[in-house]
């Protein structure tokens, strides 16, 4: 494996239309591969969640043709508790791993990573397709769980032992179901671990003349960041899918404790810890939640200092602070089990670094408002996400101020108000920062570009529908509502129901705006106006390729030399008011002078 | 931020192979074997993505075992259903042929120093000390194939008890990553005869080869003390 070399790197054009466009060593096809799969992924865990926002708001309504997807957790298009669950683990599943890891890490950072370095491609392109046809496999195995006997898993992404280790006795789907999918997440680790491997040579080893590591972009250093995360974290998560597998079908009891009886029965399980899962799975958990935020933190950076037309602040300070968070992420992971009976000491020193997480996070924050500040920022649909995405941020981790002190948390615990929290700062505003990776680079991904106007009425329509979502799930939360219940049949969630109604529409309506960027995708790609080479008129390398898109090596006949750093902004040169990282014009900038 | 200015550009032109990056400022892939596939010609290298990659990835293995050992110290702690489980003896026997097979390997890798760097003729030498590495570790994942036979004749499976468990998948996890390794081998073996190997290759490999020995040694202990 690693005798794969560098020689394997400059692989020849591809010349049949498999290799070219299905079994690419080109790690822009898989960049674009990985779009694709977000991309579906995306839609299908939406559909999901359409799904049970409506069984929510009206319990005993029939969803047409339901009995379509299961027969058995559908009878007369009513959705079962048990079915709800099963959408609910799946469409968790689907969203945190095929779509907030992949878009913004696998997809954009193996189109633009190795450009941005000045690379040629990864240094180890047959590893990088494996990694996509693992995840891809992957998904696969997910899906096919709906169409196994009974159905998906119920028991949640977090899969808590023992209801995932005790096999089909607890549920419809916690036998091959739980299985499907340990096998699917085991087989997304690999891929990840591969990818990972592949993002951080590259980084290392593979920068052109001249590309220090000071001078990388911001975006270079979040892939890279979020590499090692992935690199320790996935590593956890699989050995942990490789016990719960065995529980299943070796007979193990590495999760289930002895004497659990379950419907009258017996186990014959002996002595394992429940426990053990939770730790496992929050080591790799936490640091996920970092996975899918920091590439969004790298490309939102990118993108607005091109349409501030000026450096952040500080460039160093930003990526010191996404370090940080890559090693806090690591102390923190306990909070998520403040109430599963550990010991309060534990629960303190999980609280501590808890709290100073949000120090680096507020600093980043504070870097962005100081940089925007002032700034005449051009107002475009990939500016406007990058905005909504610290709006995103900003909302969603003021929560999490709420959640990390213990007292709180045992309040709010398993209630709407965490769903809130963890959707806004993680879900929202990941996708809104793969939003704005893709209005930003469409142009050099395609050639085209997208239409303005259908992008900012999609910013509009998805800003305002997002918050109209989920903002009042903290209410809810905070009236009491507990989160993964089918059905509020309380007299004190009665009078909730209305919220809960309003956040269906809102959610079916949000969702239907996204077929505008649908359409706009679709349409630019094939009959957008045709990009120029430069259209933002930006600095870093992925805008000095000779063509627009790159051709299959990157860069042509000549590597590209880096003269500057990233984001030389707001001086005089003789393109404008910036300089090119490849281009040897000596300038001042207005920093300088100052 | 600063403004960094170089002096104006010197691109290189590409030389005899168009597509290889000689020049990058860093450390680039420097090793490749010239075009004439003459690979005496190599006679040193700097670090390559290689180089890098097989720390990268042994840090990834050390998390797998980090992960599979706590979950071993958390499941010993939280039972009263442990049993001691006695180790098999072939188990010594096969730490020894592993420990033999860093060893032959390390002499192999000099001998292929020597060999590039003209010290010494023909390759004989060293491509004899990979094949007694390959079969060294080859008589290593068999001999642990034995131990799980002899676990099975007393009665011991996988689900018997939480210490056997925890030693069927430590030793498969392990036997596992070292057959990764004779793949590697037997690539290093193949591309030596051909002589197209590269000194990173090979390096890679031993370094990958080294840590299964010391992550084997690691686990014996574990074993050891906690079944």
């Amino acid at each position: 494996m690693h005798h794969l070399s560098a020689r394997e790197a400059q692989h020849l054009k591809p010349a049949s239309f498999i290799r070219k466009h299905i079994f690419s060593l080109d790690h822009k096809v898989i960049g674009k591969q990985y779009y694709v799969l977000a991309l579906v992924a995306a839609l299908i865990g939406m559909v999901l969640s359409w799904l049970m926002r409506i069984h929510l708001a009206w319990t005993n309504y029939p969803i047409p043709s339901l009995h379509l997807l299961s027969a058995n957790g559908a009878p007369g298009n009513v959705m079962t508790p048990e079915y709800y669950l099963q959408l609910m683990t799946m469409h968790a599943t689907i969203m945190v791993f095929f779509v907030l890891t992949t878009a913004p890490f696998a997809a954009f950072g193996n189109y633009f990573l190795p450009i941005q370095v000045g690379a040629e491609d990864m240094p180890f392109p047959h590893f990088n397709m494996m990694s996509f046809w693992l995840t891809f496999s992957s998904l696969l195995v997910l899906m096919s769980s709906f169409f196994v006997a009974d159905g998906p898993t119920l028991g949640g992404w977090t899969q808590y032992a023992p209801l995932s280790a005790v096999g089909s006795a607890s549920g419809p789907g916690q036998g091959t179901g739980v299985v499907l999918w340990a096998t699917a997440i085991g087989l997304f680790c690999i891929g990840q671990l591969l990818g990972s491997l592949n993002f951080i040579t590259t980084t290392l080893d593979m920068r052109t003349k001249g590309m220090s590591m000071w001078r990388l972009p911001i975006t270079v250093w979040a892939w890279f960041i979020t590499s090692v995360m992935g690199l320790t974290a996935f590593a956890v998560l699989m050995p942990a899918c490789i016990l719960l597998i065995l529980d299943h079908v070796a007979g193990t009891s590495f999760f289930v404790a002895s004497g659990l009886v379950l419907n009258d029965q017996l186990l014959p399980h002996s002595g394992g810890s429940t426990l053990l899962w939770q730790h496992l799975f929050w080591f790799f958990g936490h640091p996920e939640v970092y996975i899918a935020i920091v590439p969004g933190v790298g490309i939102v950076s990118h993108v607005l200092i091109a349409n501030m037309r000026r450096p952040m602040l500080s460039h160093r300070v930003l990526i010191y602070s996404m370090g940080a968070l890559a090693v806090l992420s690591y102390m923190v992971y306990g909070h998520h089990m403040f109430v599963s009976g550990m010991n309060p000491v534990s629960s303190l020193a999980f609280s501590f670094p808890t709290l100073v997480i949000t120090i680096p996070s507020t600093i980043i924050v504070v870097i962005w408002m100081g940089s925007i500040y002032g700034s005449k920022l051009r107002i475009n649909t990939a500016s406007l996400f990058a905005l909504g995405f610290v709006s995103m941020f900003i909302s969603g981790g003021v929560s999490g101020f709420f959640l990390a002190q213990p007292s709180i948390d045992i309040m709010l615990h398993a209630t709407y108000f965490v769903v809130g929290h963890f959707h806004l700062v993680m879900g929202v505003a990941a996708i809104f920062g793969i939003f704005a990776g893709t209005y930003f680079w469409f142009p050099k991904m395609f050639g085209r570009m997208m239409s303005e106007t259908l992008g900012k009425i999609h910013f509009w329509l998805t800003f305002v529908g997002s918050y109209c979502i989920f903002m009042p799930f903290h209410y809810l939360g905070i009236a009491g509502n507990v989160r993964r219940y089918q059905a509020f049949v309380d007299d004190y969630t009665q009078p909730l129901i209305p919220l809960h109604r309003f956040i269906t529409v809102a959610a079916i309506l949000t969702g239907l705006a996204q077929l505008i960027f649908l359409y706009n995708l679709i349409h630019s790609r094939f009959w957008g106006k045709i990009a120029p080479d430069n259209p933002w008129e930006a600095t870093t390398l992925e805008w000095s390729t000779p063509t627009t898109p790159p051709p299959h090596n990157n860069f042509g006949d000549k590597l590209p030399e880096v003269f500057h750093d990233p984001y030389q902004y707001g001086v005089e040169s003789s393109v404008g008011d910036y300089v090119m990282q490849a281009s040897p014009e000596k300038v001042k900038s207005a920093h300088d002078e100052a | 931020m600063a403004t960094t200015v170089h002096e104006p550009p010197r691109i290189e032109e590409r030389r005899d192979r168009p597509r290889v990056i000689s020049d990058s400022g860093n450390s680039g892939p420097g090793t490749l074997v010239p075009a004439s596939g003459d690979f005496l010609a190599v006679k040193d290298y700097s670090p390559s993505p290689s180089s890098t990659a097989i720390w990268v990835l042994l840090a990834s293995i050390t998390m797998t075992f980090a992960a599979f050992t706590s979950a071993l110290i958390v499941r010993q702690g939280s039972s009263l259903d442990w049993r001691h489980l006695s180790l098999p003896r072939i188990l010594y026997f096969n730490t020894l042929l592993l420990l033999a097979s860093s060893f032959t390997l390390e002499v192999a890798r000099r001998q292929v120093g020597d060999y590039m760097r003209e010290q010494r003729n023909g390759n004989a030498h060293a491509a004899r000390w990979l094949y007694i590495t390959l079969i060294l570790g080859l008589l290593f994942v068999t001999g642990q194939y034995l131990a799980w036979l002899q676990l099975r004749a007393q009665g011991l499976f996988m689900a018997t008890n939480p210490s056997s468990s925890f030693f069927y998948v430590l030793t498969a996890a392990h036997a596992l990553h070292v057959l990764g390794g004779l793949g590697g081998l037997t690539r290093v073996i193949r591309k030596f005869n051909r002589s197209t190997l590269r000194k990173t290759t090979l390096d890679a490999t031993s370094h990958y080869w080294h840590f299964m020995d010391a992550l084997w040694v690691y686990l014996m202990l574990l074993l050891w003390i906690k079944l």
